[in-house]
């Protein structure tokens, strides 16, 4: 097996007198796509802080690429090739949708096919169309695309989208999820969080469970998929 | 000046007419795209001949309250970058300013007489004067911000006052004008006025083209949302610390101006209250919108000049006209007139 593009290894956390996170060790390799899984409050978000820098682990470490990022600013991690589509998009509201795309398209972190603009619209034609909008005059929807698209602009190596299709339409949801399975095949290394367990299970290659800061189960989405019963206990399924 | 027409602007451009029976309450520079983009160069053309038409129409007072108006939207023009894209909303301005006029005045007492010399050295020294500020006010945020800013600010303006070589408290007088060269003194007697319009040009085009560049977006993405724009990878203090510098010199450097115009300087110049002052002229214009530092001045000015003219009590009426003001602006002059970009 390839080199893990990102190591959580022995990973702890928490806010203030209260640890969220027990020993995490996990691996994302390079052209994966891993689900987070866990209902809510188990530390799917806390794990994700820490992983872009938002939080200082209290112990373990994380590598990138074999780099120890966890003592790293967020900038800094996010200069790496971390991407991430964050819970409730937080799209700029006096940025057009267009200078929300330039903005920030000035890593190509090795891309040997970087994203541009036209393949950004290509990707969403729905943003093309909405070009000159601020980012405050865009449905949810169409600034769900705008958070995906500002993520891929940097040129991630590893993209981490946290509740992308929430609150969203179901049509807006379904047009994220084909647009994550584009991404995978184009062999984006993608981490995602979301509560559509059985959509997850057709995009992702491995799946994490989280219960309570630990992960109880790991392994792929075949296995998961027949073994009902982890949904039930562990997904609130 | 201007840059390239959005595809919005050039669709708009095909369609005026159409847009205006259609959309009779778009802005202004919706309807008529064209004329939008033409009117600076107009306002330019104007103020550059009005010395010549000034003594026509027996104006010629005038043309130094213009001049100093223009120096003075120099100065605000900066705060607008750093407040209204930047949301750095720095209650010390002025402190800049009076840097910029002390540095004239040191220079000149060091027995300089170059007025390319002292602008220069005014904008240099502010501008460092803002890069020992800024590295220590950005690292707080809000309020805070807001009276750490003010408090530098009060520090500079009672040096000031403890400069006896300079004047102290009295102030310093600058009787020699400063020598432009040999090509420009002379020429004119209105030849400083012109300086000051190409340098108020220049600013304006300066802070226009680098709030709608790469940088103005980071910019504006900092100040809608600060974590955001760390987690995207952009080095946000260094980002406002640049603004925050090239805003304090030029401020300086309006400072410069200000002493070459007044013939004088005083602490006065930078006390906070003209902080406040030139806060209230961008607010009034618009925040965050490429003409709203110079429409707030022009209108500040502007009333303060007329309503003297006809009352001691001129603070009331310009009270009661900036109320106006805000009821019916509340996203300042510039939104009246001005295709939103990038403002709030």
């Amino acid at each position: 097996m390839n080199t893990p593009l990102l190591s959580s290894r022995g990973l702890e956390a928490g806010y203030g007198a209260s640890q969220v996170l027990f020993g995490l060790d996990f691996d994302i390799r390079p052209g994966e796509v891993v689900a987070l899984m866990g209902r809510n409050g188990m530390g799917k978000s806390t794990t994700i802080k820490t992983l872009v820098g938002g939080l200082r682990p209290r112990r373990g470490e994380i590598l990138f690429d074999g780099q120890p990022i966890h003592a790293a600013r967020a900038d800094h991690i996010a200069r790496l090739g971390v991407a991430i589509v964050p819970e409730g998009r937080q799209c700029f509201p006096n940025l057009s949708v267009r200078e929300h795309l330039v903005a920030f398209a000035d890593r190509r972190n090795g891309a040997a096919e970087p994203w541009t603009l036209d393949r950004l619209y290509a990707l969403f034609p729905r943003l093309a169309e909405r070009a000159d909008h601020m980012g405050n005059q865009l449905s949810g929807g169409e600034q769900q695309m705008l958070a995906i698209a500002r993520a891929l602009s940097t040129n991630p190596r590893l993209l981490i989208l946290d509740e992308a299709t929430e609150g969203l339409a179901p049509v807006i949801r379904d047009e994220i999820w084909r647009c994550l399975a584009l991404l995978k095949a184009q062999g984006q290394t993608t981490l995602v969080v979301d509560k559509y367990v059985e959509k997850l299970l057709l995009l992702a290659d491995r799946n994490l469970i989280l219960e309570r800061g630990r992960i109880v189960w790991q392994g792929s989405s075949a296995e998961l998929d027949v073994q009902r019963e982890l949904w039930s206990r562990y997904l609130g399924v | 000046m201007n840059r390239p027409a959005s595809d919005s602007s050039r669709v708009a451009a095909t369609t005026g007419a159409a847009a205006v029976a259609e959309h009779p309450h778009q802005p202004f520079a919706v309807r008529f795209p064209g004329f939008a983009r033409r009117l600076p160069w107009l306002v330019l053309a104007i103020l550059a001949l009005f010395p010549l038409l000034a003594p026509t129409f027996g104006l010629e007072y005038y043309v130094g309250f213009v001049r100093r108006l223009l120096i003075v939207a120099i100065a605000a023009s900066s705060l607008n970058f750093i407040l209204g894209y930047g949301g750095m909303a720095a209650l010390g301005h002025a402190g800049f300013i009076g840097v910029g006029a002390y540095t004239v005045v040191a220079l000149v007492e060091a027995g300089f007489s170059s007025a390319w010399l002292a602008w220069g050295g005014a904008l240099v020294v502010a501008g460092l004067s803002a890069a020992l500020i800024g590295a220590v006010s950005l690292r707080t945020r809000g309020v805070y911000f807001i009276m750490i800013t003010l408090a530098f600010a009060q520090m500079l303006y009672y040096l000031a006052v403890s400069l006896r070589t300079y004047g102290g408290d009295d102030g310093y007088g600058l009787y020699t004008p400063l020598e432009m060269g040999v090509w420009l003194d002379g020429v004119h007697p209105d030849v400083f006025y012109w300086v000051v319009l190409v340098i108020a040009a220049l600013v304006f085009a300066c802070f226009s083209r680098v709030a709608h560049s790469r940088y103005g977006h980071a910019l504006r993405g900092i100040r809608d949302n600060e974590t955001r724009m760390v987690a995207l990878g952009y080095p946000v203090y260094r980002l406002k610390l640049a603004g925050f510098i090239a805003a304090g010199a030029v401020a300086g450097l309006a400072g410069g101006l200000l002493a070459s115009h007044n013939a004088f300087v005083s602490p006065a110049m930078m006390h906070w209250t003209q902080s406040a002052l030139l806060l209230v002229m961008v607010m009034l214009g618009g925040l965050g919108r490429r003409w709203g530092a110079p429409l707030g001045v022009a209108l500040w000015l502007v009333l303060e000049e007329t309503l003297k003219m006809h009352t001691d009590y001129w603070h009331w009426p310009l009270g009661v006209l900036l109320l106006l003001a805000v009821f019916h602006a509340p996203q300042g002059l510039a939104a009246l007139s001005e295709r939103r970009e990038g403002g709030r």
